[in-house]
């Protein structure tokens, strides 16, 4: 019941926002978390952003997809 | 998100050592969230901890626990003819007592799978002349963002969108659950993405007055193990504590915007969970200000008898009430598979029987 | 509770949940109740080997390949191909995979009336492309057309003919333990840019089928490793299906080791947002290769020499252990891949 997926803001548009996951964008509704601009990472679930992951764990979270990334791209 | 294989195998050893030094006699630990059954099952992590220690699946599965006959009334206001039904892709395939959302479309129905409430209301827009209703199903990660749709709705003058509210809150099912003293548990994986909303402080109540330790744990595989290892630790200590393993997506306080709309939107009412039977408060619906929204009361068409929950022969309720494990269940790869599902359980990908039927319950 | 047909069943004492009076959507998805379909009903009237591979070997005379394939659905027209090269690679693909050389196609159309020709056109001249691209003729074809509302805009049936060069026999009943499992190339591809495509979601970015020919990919593969035991095209039901049914007609355990399976970002992204594992995903220009260890690293090379298998992977083993297929999981757990009862559905849960 909590399938929720981090992604990075892409842009702002008023109650919406463009994120990015994995390189494969959709909008997002950010009224549950309208203080998110471009650049914050988000959790994102059903459409709607629910919370805003901070700096810190950001940068960790950013470093584990890159990671995932090159292990199968790499060695694919 | 994973790291490369040789640090995440590494970690979780060290977690598989903590948490054998940790198991001296019986221990059963709940989970209350699909998302959770499904990692136990699919990383293999029943087969690695000791035999002592029993992870029960609970209710967590909000699809599994949708009564039948909310699914059948859901399905008669489908069949007056300017309603459009948007779902969820998890509700498709739930029996009600007669039939699923899946057979009536395949019957010339207007149903459509949404990925967000939000491309619900967008549709209603687009159709000014059907009445688009979106069956709300979900716990405390979900039902925020139908509110927020509502919200939307009203703002925008959307009159044309209204939702079937099913929605479920799930603290106080832990304490019944408890209460009721039919399955041991010692303490509780609590569900992640669900606190992100509530916040670690709405089970302290739980922690407090039923002592029962309660880890607010992530769905990596190394949140799983480390939420594990550390409601062993309370209990080896003797405590019973609130305590946050998935602190990148968790506080104690969760989302106050979303928490004030669901304030808002909705109000608490009794709920059914199939299977189970009623539990006080455990309900959400659309309150006074906004009972336009909910579909009840735009649509008339009375609900149907209260149909019988499970068939005969079913074991979802005890399985749901970690009374009993997955193959614990006289039918359960017998007679109930996915191919000819008997119980919610083995229906829906993330009910606790379905995910050990699929995932081999990580043994 | 069982889901019956309308105004029945007033008792409560039917035991399961299934339909088994009309045909559902499931049927259509490659999966077990795909299975029990053509068991049940083709099967059961029209006979058939024990093992069913993606084309038929026949001995006329001369021994040839058969095959038949059908481009259904929408949208007709997907990042990465349309419904006509669909409908030509699946057939070419099912011919080499048997190790066939794919020589003739014929070319069924059953188009609604209102279908716009310029689509048909276009439609047509991809299937052309895509013909010449992979060395076939199509020879021969048919034309119907019906009411509005009677059929999804445009259904294209290819079959084809290959030659079947001496000697030469793949059977997914003849894997041993011991055998490499080979991908030539990332999963998932083609499911997901066709159901973003088609239901809308509203995802953009880097998705598109990997609908190709793979003939002379095959070819290349069975030159480098003549022992090769066979190969599949992992279409719906993706590549875990495949490999669940090599593991149970040749009675053997398939190992995986997750970490090895190529899976491109974008399609890790948009199937993590919707729910859905992309091992159990269409793909529409992958083979899928079982080859005796001796010949794994040949294969290997083969495949990644060439411009169509650039992104190939070893990806697992046979083992001696229960029939079927076990996923070991990053974190050194084990998984049973089964075949899935039907389509997968994006979910929040």
């Amino acid at each position: 019941m909590c399938l929720a997926v981090p992604g990075k803001v892409i842009q702002v548009d008023g109650k919406a926002g463009k994120v990015d996951f994995l390189g494969v964008q959709r909008q997002v509704q950010l009224d549950l978390v309208p203080e998110a601009v471009a650049g914050d990472w988000v959790l994102v679930h059903a459409g709607f952003a629910i919370h805003r992951i901070d700096d810190e764990e950001a940068r960790e979270t950013l470093a584990l997809l890159r990671k995932l990334e090159a292990e199968t791209e790499g060695g694919g | 998100m994973m790291g490369a294989p040789v640090d995440v195998r590494a970690k979780a050893e060290e977690l598989y050592a903590r948490i054998e030094g940790l198991v001296r006699g019986p221990v059963s630990l709940m989970e209350v969230c699909g998302t959770h059954t499904m990692a136990i099952s699919r990383f293999g992590i029943r087969a690695r901890v000791p035999a002592n220690l029993r992870l029960l699946s609970g209710p967590g599965c909000p699809v599994c626990v949708t009564p039948a006959s909310q699914i059948d009334h859901l399905i008669a206001m489908g069949r007056e003819p300017e309603v459009v039904i948007t779902t969820f892709g998890d509700m498709l395939r739930v029996p009600g007592s007669r039939s699923t959302l899946q057979r009536e479309r395949a019957r010339g129905r207007d149903v459509r799978v949404v990925y967000s409430p939000f491309d619900a209301l967008d549709f209603a827009r687009k159709e000014p002349n059907k009445l688009v209703v979106f069956m709300g199903v979900g716990f405390e990660t979900t039902s925020p963002t139908i509110a927020a749709t509502i919200v939307r709705a009203r703002e925008d003058g959307v009159g044309n969108f209204c939702v079937y509210p099913a929605f479920k809150v799930v603290p106080p099912a832990m304490d019944a659950l408890v209460a009721s003293e039919e399955a041991r548990i010692d303490g509780f994986i609590c569900p992640g993405h669900v606190t992100t909303i509530i916040g670690s402080r709405a089970y302290e109540p739980l922690a407090r007055d039923r002592h029962v330790p309660c880890v607010v744990t992530g769905f990596e595989a190394l949140d799983v193990l480390e939420g594990i290892a550390m409601l062993l630790e309370q209990l080896a200590s003797g405590r019973a504590e609130v305590e946050i393993q998935y602190r990148r997506a968790t506080c104690r306080e969760g989302n106050p915007i979303a928490q004030e709309m669901l304030e808002r939107v909705f109000r608490r009412c009794d709920a059914w969970w199939r299977g189970i039977g009623l539990i006080p408060g455990t309900g959400l619906e659309p309150s006074e200000e906004f009972s336009v929204f909910d579909a009840r009361e735009r649509i008339d068409v009375e609900e149907p008898d209260k149909a019988q929950d499970l068939p005969i022969g079913c074991g979802c309720g005890e399985v749901m009430k970690g009374v009993k494990l997955p193959p614990d269940c006289p039918v359960f790869g017998k007679g109930c598979t996915p191919s000819r599902p008997l119980g919610p359980c083995m229906v829906s990908t993330e009910g606790a029987c379905a995910a050990w039927y699929l995932y081999g319950g990580g043994r | 509770m069982a889901v019956d047909d309308e105004g029945g069943g007033e008792d409560g004492s039917r035991t399961t949940m299934t339909d088994r009076g009309t045909i559902r959507l499931d049927h259509g998805e490659g999966g077990a109740a795909t299975g029990r379909l053509v068991r049940e009903v083709f099967l059961k009237h029209l006979g058939g080997p024990e093992v069913l591979e993606d084309a038929a070997v026949l001995d006329a005379g001369m021994r040839i390949a058969l095959t038949t394939d059908t481009g259904v659905g929408r949208p007709a027209v997907f990042p990465g191909g349309d419904i006509g090269k669909l409908a030509v690679c699946g057939t070419v693909n099912d011919l080499a995979v048997v190790g066939a050389q794919p020589r003739y196609l014929s070319a069924g159309f059953v188009l609604e009336e209102g279908l716009a020709i310029d689509l048909l056109d276009r439609i047509v001249e991809s299937m052309a492309t895509t013909a010449r691209e992979a060395g076939v003729r199509i020879v021969t074809g048919d034309t119907k057309v019906v009411a509005r509302g009677e059929a999804d805009g445009i259904y294209v049936n290819t079959s084809g003919v290959g030659l079947m060069p001496d000697g030469r026999k793949l059977s997914s009943a003849s894997c041993v333990a011991g055998d490499a499992v080979l991908v030539s190339g990332a999963v998932g591809e083609h499911g997901t840019a066709v159901m973003v495509a088609r239901e809308g979601f509203g995802l953009s970015g880097d998705l598109r089928s990997d609908c190709q020919p793979l003939a002379d990919l095959a070819e290349a593969v069975l030159r480098a490793a003549p022992g090769a035991r066979c190969m599949r095209d992992p279409t719906r039901g993706g590549l875990a299906t495949a490999l669940t049914e090599i593991a149970s007609a040749s009675g053997v355990e398939i190992r995986l080791r997750e970490e090895t399976i190529p899976i491109r970002a974008a399609v890790r992204g948009a199937t993590e947002l919707l729910g859905l594992d992309p091992l159990y995903v269409a793909c529409e220009g992958r083979i899928v290769a079982v080859v005796p260890a001796a010949q794994a690293e040949a294969a290997l090379g083969a495949m990644r020499a060439h411009p169509r298998g650039a992104g190939a992977a070893r990806i697992g083993e046979v083992r001696g252990g229960r029939p079927g297929v076990l996923l070991e999981t990053r974190v050194g757990g084990m998984r049973p891949l089964i075949a899935l009862e039907g389509a997968q559905l994006p979910r929040i849960c």
